[in-house]
């Protein structure tokens, strides 16, 4: 499944490179994109923190766990709304749409498929999170929760493959 | 995850036959269980099934094809109409003949090989049945639906690849290529959740002792198959959200005065696109590869080499997408390397040749139906794979592209290959499936009027495409010196109708009064023939531990195993 995964976003990604510097109007990406401390900050560090919940797990502690896979989820969720705000200054600050030039098409699409990435991770998370509150959940589970912390790994991954490509590349075209 | 193989065996022994409440007793019932199903190997009969309907259908519009252009001049369909014929035409084949003919043979065949109870996922396997199904469905709408509001455009008519320009909203104003691209997106997620079922089925649910190495040739291919799927459909999907996005959201990706690039969305298709052919024609070379040792006498001749071949057929046909685009102006050396690559795919195809020669070579071989298929298959095949080694030459491509020569070219590859497979198969499973024989006589007569009308359709057009021919034209002139063989080819394409027609009748016949068949009529040697015809629900009551490549052997000849010799 990871594989698949990985081979949908290579060719978003490999579309973006093929047309970057690419566009004939502006906005160009280095006069609109800012380098997404905080998002990554909040993605990043949410692989340190599900590492931990599994461990809480895995010894038996619930409230541990709980408590390390919450930060998770709101980490995960953080990183959705500084997405979110970026989006919003493009579009309204900046004037670039899916529809503006090149840029527009390969940034929104690639940034997005990975945003939704997220979001879907982040239900997986919440589900987990709604079961092990109701007590559905057992030390026994933990095999199918390291299922959901690898997915939310491979999103992590991705989005390191995402902010060279789009960010620190990008910024300089 | 528990054992597998433990479970297997508990089930065994546990179970009941026929559990009880399963009478079906009325039509809705049926449509019922059908519907609900979750085995293996109804899903696999659904698959087939369904496969056979789309057959018809493209067959149709194949034949409306070449009644348009067997004469010059003529009206039968407009160049609109033609042109959403052909498009239609090679979809349907590809997409939801030939791929859901595929995932039906490995879905009923492998768990019986592998002497599993079930797929790892049934209900995935009920998912990818019904996504890829209306997938079709979906893309048949576009003949009601396709118009759109403004009545603009039919079926989705930009050809099976469907180049970039001509998919735009300007090119392509009504609704019908957004069925195309939905319609395979639907398809395509079928397409992956299967192949990562019957992945994890083949590692993990093989009975005790079968190792990799003790695993059926038919399996084994699938496997790769599978990898090939799960590693190139999703190209494919992500070429065609990037195509909704385009034509919905106003996204820029192959257009051209944006800056975009048309040639972009070609690569991205190919990607896919060739791998696919190895998707297809893999599953066709495990059914040859179970066929021909069954039929010679013998076991398989090289089967490391066959292992090596494949995963090697598998790894390489990654690197060889250009040699669809030799024509559109790349670097020489670009060409140079897919031209390159394109020999090298040849190396492993034809060690495969030369085992199944090497497996007939001094057999016992019983010209039974199967055989015939095979036989015709081995011939077919090599003269596919020459003309392919013949395109793969750049100087030789620029010449011949888009000429009748590559129609000739993939046809051969995917109706004497592919197609000629699957009846082999046919003919091969079709008692382990129902308990009865297909007819020989029968079977005979569509052989041979298949085989002949498949000739005259397809060996007159690699001469057409010296000629000069262009494929995809809707009609031409007199006085090109074209319309004999064009005639030729048509009438070809009815009698393949009527050997189909043959082998549709001896289905429906054999399957309510042919000969029963027993639990192994053709004395195999591999597991689904241990079980009873048809497998009853739990697949296996017993089974013994394998120790070679061939359990039934073993059990049949206990004085002389073959794992004494592996």
């Amino acid at each position: 499944m990871i594989l698949t995964e990985s081979s949908l976003f290579t060719i978003f990604v490999v579309a973006y490179l093929f047309y970057i510097g690419k566009s004939l109007n502006p906005p160009y990406p280095w006069q609109v994109l800012e380098f997404p401390w905080l998002g990554s900050l909040f993605l990043f560090s949410s692989s340190g923190t599900v590492v931990a919940a599994e461990h809480k797990l895995k010894k038996g502690d619930k409230a541990g766990f709980e408590l390390w896979w919450l930060i998770t989820a709101l980490l995960g969720l953080a990183f959705l709304i500084y997405t979110g705000t970026e989006w919003y200054s493009l579009i309204y600050h900046d004037g670039l749409t899916l529809s503006t030039n090149l840029f527009g098409s390969t940034f929104y699409s690639l940034v997005g498929l990975h945003a939704s990435h997220v979001l879907v991770g982040l239900i997986l998370l919440t589900l987990i999170l709604v079961a092990s509150v109701t007590g559905n959940i057992k030390p026994r589970h933990h095999e199918h929760i390291e299922m959901i912390s690898w997915y939310w790994h491979f999103v992590d991954g991705i989005w390191a493959v995402v902010v060279t490509v789009v960010y620190i590349i990008g910024m300089q075209h | 995850m528990a054992d597998p193989t433990s479970t297997l065996r508990e089930i065994g022994t546990e179970l009941k036959p026929a559990p009880p409440g399963h009478e079906h007793g009325s039509l809705t019932a049926w449509i019922q269980d059908l519907v609900f199903t979750v085995d293996h190997k109804k899903l696999g009969f659904l698959y087939i099934g369904a496969a056979w309907l789309f057959f018809v259908l493209g067959g149709i519009m194949a034949l409306l094809i070449r009644t348009q252009i067997a004469v010059p001049n003529n009206h039968l369909l407009d160049g609109e109409t033609f042109n959403g014929t052909i498009t239609m035409h090679g979809t349907t084949m590809i997409f939801f003949f030939a791929m859901m003919m595929v995932f039906g043979l490995i879905n009923f065949i492998v768990p019986l090989q592998i002497g599993a109870r079930d797929m790892a996922f049934p209900r995935l396997n009920a998912f990818s049945f019904w996504a890829t199904f209306f997938g079709g469905v979906f893309l048949f709408l576009s003949y009601i639906f396709g118009p759109g509001l403004y009545g603009m455009g039919a079926a989705p008519d930009a050809s099976w690849f469907a180049l970039a320009p001509l998919t735009s909203r300007a090119f392509s104003p009504g609704n019908n290529i957004d069925f195309w691209s939905l319609g395979l997106l639907v398809s395509g997620v079928g397409s992956i959740t299967g192949g990562v079922n019957v992945m994890v089925t083949i590692f993990c649910y093989r009975t005790k002792g079968m190792t990799l190495y003790r695993m059926p040739l038919f399996t084994w291919l699938s496997l790769v198959t599978m990898f090939l799927i799960i590693m190139f459909m999703p190209p494919l999907s992500a070429a065609q959200i990037m195509l909704v996005l385009e034509r919905f959201f106003g996204a820029k990706f192959f257009e051209a005065q944006a800056g975009g690039s048309p040639v972009l969305w070609q690569h991205f298709f190919w990607i896919f696109g060739h791998p696919e052919v190895y998707i297809l024609v893999l599953p066709a070379f495990g059914v040859i590869s179970e066929v021909v040792p069954v039929f010679s006498r013998k076991p398989i001749f090289g089967y490391p080499m066959m292992v090596a071949a494949t995963v090697m057929i598998g790894f390489i046909s990654a690197g060889v997408w250009a040699h669809h685009m030799f024509t559109i102006g790349m670097d020489s050396f670009s060409v140079t390397f897919f031209a390159f690559a394109t020999f090298v795919i040849a190396i492993p195809t034809g060690i495969k040749i030369f085992n199944w020669l090497g497996t007939m070579y001094g057999g016992k071989i019983r010209l039974e139906v199967p055989m015939l298929f095979c036989i015709a298959f081995l011939f077919q095949f090599l003269i596919a794979g020459l003309t392919g080694i013949m395109l793969g030459c750049a100087p030789f491509d620029w010449q011949l592209n888009d000429s009748y020569f590559v129609i000739a070219h993939f046809h051969y590859v995917i109706v004497g290959g592919i197609v000629f497979a699957v009846f082999s198969g046919f003919y091969y499973w079709f008692p382990k499936a129902t308990g009865r024989m297909l007819d020989k006589r029968l079977g005979t007569w569509h052989f041979w009027v298949f085989t002949l009308g498949f000739h005259l359709t397809f060996d007159p057009q690699h001469f057409l495409g010296f000629l000069g021919m262009p494929r995809r034209i809707y009609t031409y002139q007199e006085g090109r010196g074209w319309e004999f063989l064009n005639m030729l080819s048509t009438i070809g394409a009815f009698l393949q109708a009527v050997g189909a027609i043959l082998f549709i009748v001896n289905m429906i016949s054999s399957a309510r009064k042919g000969k029963i068949a027993g639990d192994d009529p053709w004395d195999a040697w591999t597991l689904e023939w241990m079980t009873s015809s048809p497998p009853p629900e739990y697949n296996f009551e017993q089974l013994p531990e394998v120790r070679s490549r061939r359990p039934l052997w073993d059990l049949k000849h206990p004085e002389d195993p073959d794992w004494k010799f592996e």
